[in-house]
C-alpha cells in the first residue's frame, strides 16, 4: 500500500464536503418542491424518495393510458374485500340513498353531498387499467366526477397539499399529493361500463386513481379531508398502507 | 487507467470494477429474493395488455399462491410479504441502476469496454467461438487468466448491453406512473402483461448467468478469482498447472 499524499487527502476531504453539501441541498429542495413522500423514514425511505421524487417529476403533465372500447373486460375481476359492516348492509338495502360524502378540512365551505349531489357535477368517463400489485390487471369504463371537481365546489384553501380519503370499512383510507387530487383523471367514480358502480368494485363510490396502482382506488368513499400535513392522520404515514407496509406512492 | 493485463504490477480488475461489481451482487440477490416473493402473491403469467383469474394465463408456475384469490390447486396459502419485498425490490433497482450508471460511464471513459470486453477483430467469427466451446468440453484449462475469451466478452457485452437494459425496460413498464409518462414503453413490449412476462423470462436469464459465471469461477479457481475481484490481485502464474502446459506443449501455438 502506498502512503496518502497530503493532496489526495485534501482532495478526498473537499470532495466528502462538496458531496455532504450536494446532498444538504437536495434534501431541502426536495422539501421545497414537495418531493418527499410522508413515508419517508425507515430503511426503506429512500427507495420511496425516490420513486416519488423521479416519478413526480417524470408524470407532472402525463395522463393515464385510455383504451379503445373493445378491451374493456367482458368478465372484470372484483378484489377481495372484508365482509361489509351492518352499516353498508342497511346502506345498500336502501339502494344508498343515504349515502353523503363529507368533505372538510381545508376548504372554504364544508359540504356534505349525496350521490345525486355529485351526479350535478360534471361527469367524466375514462376507459382505463386497474394494475394491482399482486400484478393482474383488467380494463373497464370508470364513470363519475373528477376529484377536481368537487374541490373546486368547496373552495380549497391556498396551503392546501393532500386530499386524504376515508372508506367506510374501518382503517381504510389513503391519500394523494395536490397535483394527484387535481389531475383530471383522478375520479370520484359512481358508474362503471353500462350500469352503477357494483359494490364488489367499490360501489358506491370509488377514488379512482390511474397513474397509481389498485390499492390506491379505495372503495366505498364517505369523507375527503383537506390538509397540509399528513402527520395527524393515523400514523402520519399517508395512509392505512405503510402501516401494512405498502408504500404511500403507488405509481409503481 | 489500470485496465486488465496492461502490466504485471496492476490490478486484475480497476476499484470502480471491483466495488461496482459487489454492490450490484448485493442488489442483484435483492431484487431475486423479493421478486420471487411477489411472484408467489400472482404465479400466473399472461400476454398482452391484461390478465387476471378470469381470463387464461399464458402459463402458471405449479406452486402455491399467497392470495387466497388466486386457483392453485393448493389446499394452503404461503405467508404474504409482498409489503417490503416491494420496498426492498425498488430500492435494490435504484441501487443497481446507479452503479450500473457509474459502471458504464467508467467503461466507456476508461476503455475498459473496448479493452477488456469487446471481441478483438481476430475473435470475431464463427469458428473462434466455436474453439473456445470445444476447449470449454474438453475441459481445457484456462491459457490465459489476463484476459477474457471471445464467448466469456459476449456473455459479459449481452449482460450489460442487453439483459439489465432489458430487466429494467420491462420493470419499468409495469408501472401506471411511468407509462403515463412514456407509454411508447410499455405498448413497444405489447402490453402490461407482455411486460410482466418477459420481465420474469429476463430474470431467469440473468439468474442463469449468475449460475454459469459462479459455476466457471469455482472450476477456474476460486480463491484467486475472488482475491482478483475483492482486492484487485493480478491472477498469477502459478494457477497454471503442469498438465495444462504440458497440454499447450502437446498441442503447440
Amino acid at each position: 500500500m502506498t502512503p496518502i499524499s497530503r493532496r489526495k487527502l485534501i482532495t478526498s476531504g473537499l470532495a466528502a464536503g462538496a458531496g455532504v453539501a450536494g446532498l444538504t441541498v437536495a434534501a431541502r429542495l426536495a422539501e421545497r418542491y414537495g418531493l418527499i413522500p410522508p413515508d419517508h423514514k425507515g430503511i426503506y425511505g429512500p427507495g420511496e424518495t425516490l420513486n416519488y421524487a423521479a416519478q413526480r417529476l417524470l408524470t407532472a403533465h402525463s395522463l393515464a393510458r385510455e383504451f379503445p372500447r373493445g378491451m374493456i373486460a367482458k368478465e372484470p375481476f372484483a378484489n377481495y374485500v372484508a365482509p361489509l359492516d351492518d352499516q353498508f348492509k342497511r346502506h345498500q338495502a336502501n339502494g344508498f340513498s343515504d349515502w353523503r360524502l363529507a368533505v372538510d378540512g381545508m376548504v372554504e365551505r364544508p359540504a356534505s353531498l349525496s350521490l345525486p349531489d355529485l351526479k350535478t357535477l360534471p361527469r367524466r368517463s375514462q376507459i382505463t387499467e386497474v394494475a394491482c400489485e399482486e400484478g393482474w390487471s383488467y380494463i373497464a369504463e370508470w364513470i363519475g366526477t373528477p376529484l377536481a371537481e368537487v374541490l373546486h365546489t368547496v373552495g380549497v384553501l391556498p396551503h392546501a397539499r393532500y386530499v386524504v380519503y376515508f372508506s367506510s370499512e374501518r382503517d381504510w383510507w389513503d391519500s394523494v399529493d395536490m397535483a394527484e387530487a387535481l389531475h383530471r383523471q383522478t375520479m370520484l367514480t359512481y358508474a362503471m361500463n353500462d350500469g352503477d358502480l357494483p359494490v364488489g368494485f367499490g360501489g358506491p363510490l370509488r377514488m379512482r386513481v390511474p397513474r397509481q396502482l389498485g390499492y390506491k382506488n379505495v372503495k366505498y368513499i364517505t369523507r375527503l379531508t383537506v390538509t397540509d400535513t399528513l402527520k395527524p392522520f393515523g400514523k402520519g404515514l399517508g395512509s392505512s398502507s405503510p402501516e401494512g407496509g405498502y408504500a404511500w406512492y403507488a405509481g409503481i | 487507467m489500470s485496465a486488465a493485463g496492461s502490466s504485471p504490477k496492476s490490478p486484475r480488475h480497476a476499484a470502480v470494477v471491483r466495488v461496482t461489481h459487489w454492490i450490484t451482487v448485493i442488489a442483484f440477490f435483492a431484487l431475486l429474493l423479493s421478486g420471487a416473493e411477489i411472484v408467489i402473491s400472482h404465479p400466473r403469467f399472461y400476454w398482452g395488455e391484461t390478465g387476471n383469474v378470469m381470463t387464461r394465463p399464458l402459463f402458471t408456475l405449479p406452486i402455491p399462491a399467497s392470495r387466497n384469490t388466486v386457483p392453485t390447486g393448493y389446499s394452503y396459502m404461503l405467508p404474504d410479504q409482498n409489503g417490503w419485498s416491494r420496498a426492498l425490490h425498488f430500492q435494490a433497482a435504484w441501487a443497481v441502476v446507479l452503479t450500473g450508471l457509474v459502471y458504464a460511464l467508467f467503461g466507456l471513459w476508461s476503455g475498459h469496454f473496448r479493452k477488456d470486453l469487446l471481441p478483438v477483430p481476430a475473435d470475431r467469427k464463427l469458428h473462434v467461438f466455436w474453439e473456445v466451446i470445444a476447449k470449454y468440453l474438453r475441459r481445457t484449462p484456462p491459457d490465459d487468466a489476463h484476459s477474457y475469451n471471445v464467448l466469456q466478452r459476449t456473455a459479459y457485452l449481452s449482460v450489460i448491453f442487453f439483459l439489465f437494459p432489458l430487466v429494467i425496460w420491462t420493470g419499468l413498464a409495469m408501472s401506471p406512473a411511468f407509462d403515463s409518462a412514456v407509454p411508447v414503453a410499455v405498448n413497444a413490449l405489447g402490453g402490461r402483461q407482455s411486460a410482466r412476462t418477459l420481465h420474469f423470462f429476463v430474470s431467469g436469464l440473468l439468474l442463469l448467468f449468475v449460475v454459469i459465471h459462479v459455476t466457471m469461477v469455482v472450476l477456474a479457481g476460486f480463491r484467486s478469482r475472488m482475491r482478483a475481484m475483492m482486492i484487485g490481485d493480478p491472477i498469477a502464474a502459478p494457477e497454471r498447472t503442469l498438465e495444462h502446459t504440458l497440454v499447450e506443449a502437446e498441442e503447440g501455438p
